[in-house]
């Protein structure tokens, strides 16, 4: 018995896990650097206390506002705001989806010859490069206030999302199932309909929908800028000071982009 | 039938897939393709229809140089070469029908395939060939729907459907359980003997290469190190294809599987009409 012990190899009986960075001194100089930069950064910060307790004061009439949100006195405004964010909203996205699909499968490698990969590539980086304000400024510059400019923002922001996103997942697919076509003799439109689009489709679907949503949410957002639609409606009213009107047309757009989040989690859910 | 001669495959990594590679398919002939992972079984007839480009060789459909077709041309032959797939490859959100009718894509234009306006004949054939592999009252399920087996069978009728004069078959069990594979298996070679059809099957299982095929092609490292009967596969063969190992049971294996399913899972005997019901019933997609 004690012999047979006796030659039994003694194993450890802590383990810790690997470290991150294996050099001790270089991990301490990393996340100790890390530290005292957050330190700093947060203490540069210059805060006017005084400024801050007026917008308390400015905030609190603003909270009162939403407490008793008036939808009665700009109802006309709104209704036309809404209206026009509601059409850039869905012809924005039509168009978009309707541009990016093809942009999307030459922005695939798998399945793209490489000149219309580069093109469709290069469309889907300028598209993603600026963000949606500044094109929404530029169109207004071009085609002057309203809608149109929104729209035309909406559409060209959805190209750039909707065509990486679907490139990405053509470049995803399960190769086996497009290769089990191809060797059909099937032709390349072929093998797109009937190898790739099946396995990409519930993800088209979804963001689609997801773009929808956002479109909605930037046609606010762009309004700001002279783009048209509630967003100007919005804009208008915080620079009348009249927040309980302001109040009432967030809550439509809370209300709105809710329903839209859960229609779109119901037809994602059916279309998997 | 099919002529291959001199086939090699060099990937662009400098991996030597296959070298030199050459024989002759006959016609009707039911060949066997073992050898190790890595020896470019799947290669190798890729290699035939051109999923994957030989860096050099030929590959002889009757009297037509494969490896020298224009696009166009490859798309017509490789329409006449069936294929079945290991993981039996079907567009899973597809339903069995469509993916049977994938079959004749290459016969049918691209509207006519777009909108599933499929010829009737062609309709015609996948109901019969979906009837022969037991699925008739599946053909409007989707393929990820289905069991494994039951996906094989369908990926046969999909091969089927091109009235292939070739079928090439990538590890068609590989992720079937031991009963299943010997259906399938059983169900490939039995088509074959059918209609006269030859086929390349890449197999791992050797047990079952041995109880199914008429002749074995041994491969390793790319390069034919066997080529017989199936009875010739003994200790010294295997250790050439595989490497050194105690393959006496493996060899053993083969017979008692051969003796030992008799009453259960081999081809029912020609006059025993109890176990070929069974068969039929099992075939129907009871798997």
């Amino acid at each position: 018995m004690t012999a047979v012990a006796a030659t039994e190899t003694r194993f450890a009986q802590t383990w810790s896990r690997p470290p991150f960075i294996k050099r001790r001194g270089l991990r301490w100089t990393l996340y100790g650097g890390a530290l005292v930069y957050l330190i700093t950064a947060i203490s540069s910060v210059e805060v006017n206390w005084v400024r801050v307790w007026e917008g308390l004061d400015r905030g609190l009439r603003f909270i009162k506002g939403f407490l008793v949100p008036d939808f009665t006195s700009r109802w006309g405004d709104i209704v036309i705001g809404m209206q026009e964010s509601l059409t850039m909203t869905v012809t924005s996205t039509v168009v978009g989806v309707a541009i990016s699909v093809p942009i999307g499968i030459g922005a695939a490698r798998n399945i793209a010859p490489l000149p219309v990969y580069a093109v469709c590539r290069a469309i889907v980086a300028l598209s993603r490069s600026f963000q949606e304000i500044i094109v929404a400024i530029l169109f207004v510059v071009m085609f002057g206030f309203g809608p149109f400019a929104g729209f035309l923002t909406l559409s060209f922001a959805t190209i750039g999302f909707l065509a990486k996103l679907l490139a990405e997942d053509i470049e995803d697919i399960d190769e086996s199932q497009a290769e089990a076509i191809r060797a059909t003799g099937a032709g390349w439109w072929q093998i797109v309909n009937y190898g790739i689009q099946p396995q990409v489709m519930p993800r088209l679907i979804g963001l689609s929908l997801y773009r929808l949503d956002i479109n909605f949410r930037e046609s606010s957002v762009i309004g700001i800028v002279g783009a048209g639609g509630i967003g100007a409606t919005l804009n208008t009213a915080m620079d009348r000071y009249e927040y309980d009107s302001a109040a009432a047309i967030l809550m439509l757009i809370i209300v709105i982009v809710m329903a839209a989040e859960y229609l779109s989690g119901f037809v994602r859910k059916w279309v998997q | 039938m099919l002529r291959l001669n001199d086939l090699t495959k060099v990937y662009a990594t400098g991996d030597r897939a296959l070298s030199g590679v050459t024989f002759t398919v006959e016609p009707g002939q039911v060949v066997g393709l073992i050898g190790p992972s890595g020896a470019g079984k799947s290669t190798l007839i890729r290699c035939v229809n051109r999923l994957i480009e030989p860096t050099s060789g030929q590959v002889f459909l009757g009297d037509i140089d494969v490896t020298k077709l224009s696009r166009r041309g490859l798309r017509q032959v490789r329409r006449r070469i069936g294929m079945i797939f290991q993981e039996y490859a079907l567009v899973e959100r597809l339903t069995v029908m469509e993916n049977v009718l994938s079959g004749r894509l290459g016969y049918v234009g691209f509207w006519r395939s777009f909108f599933r306006r499929f010829p009737p004949e062609a309709v015609e054939k996948a109901y019969r060939l979906l009837d022969r592999v037991g699925l008739s009252d599946q053909v409007d399920k989707r393929a990820d729907a289905l069991s494994g087996g039951q996906r094989q069978r369908v990926g046969i009728a999909r091969a089927l459907e091109q009235d292939p004069d070739l079928l090439l078959v990538d590890e068609p069990t590989a992720s079937l359980d031991p009963k299943t594979s010997r259906q399938i298996m059983r169900l490939i070679v039995e088509i074959c003997d059918e209609s006269g059809l030859p086929a390349i099957i890449n197999i791992h299982d050797v047990a079952l290469a041995q109880q199914f095929v008429r002749r074995i092609i041994g491969l390793q490292a790319g390069v034919v190190v066997f080529d017989g009967n199936p009875a010739d596969l003994d200790a010294e063969v295997l250790t050439r294809i595989y490497g050194e190992e105690d393959w006496s049971a493996t060899i053993r294996k083969a017979d008692d599987e051969e003796s030992g399913d008799a009453g259960d899972d081999v081809l029912p005997k020609t006059s025993d009409p109890v176990s070929e019901v069974i068969d039929r019933e099992r075939l129907a997609g009871l798997t």
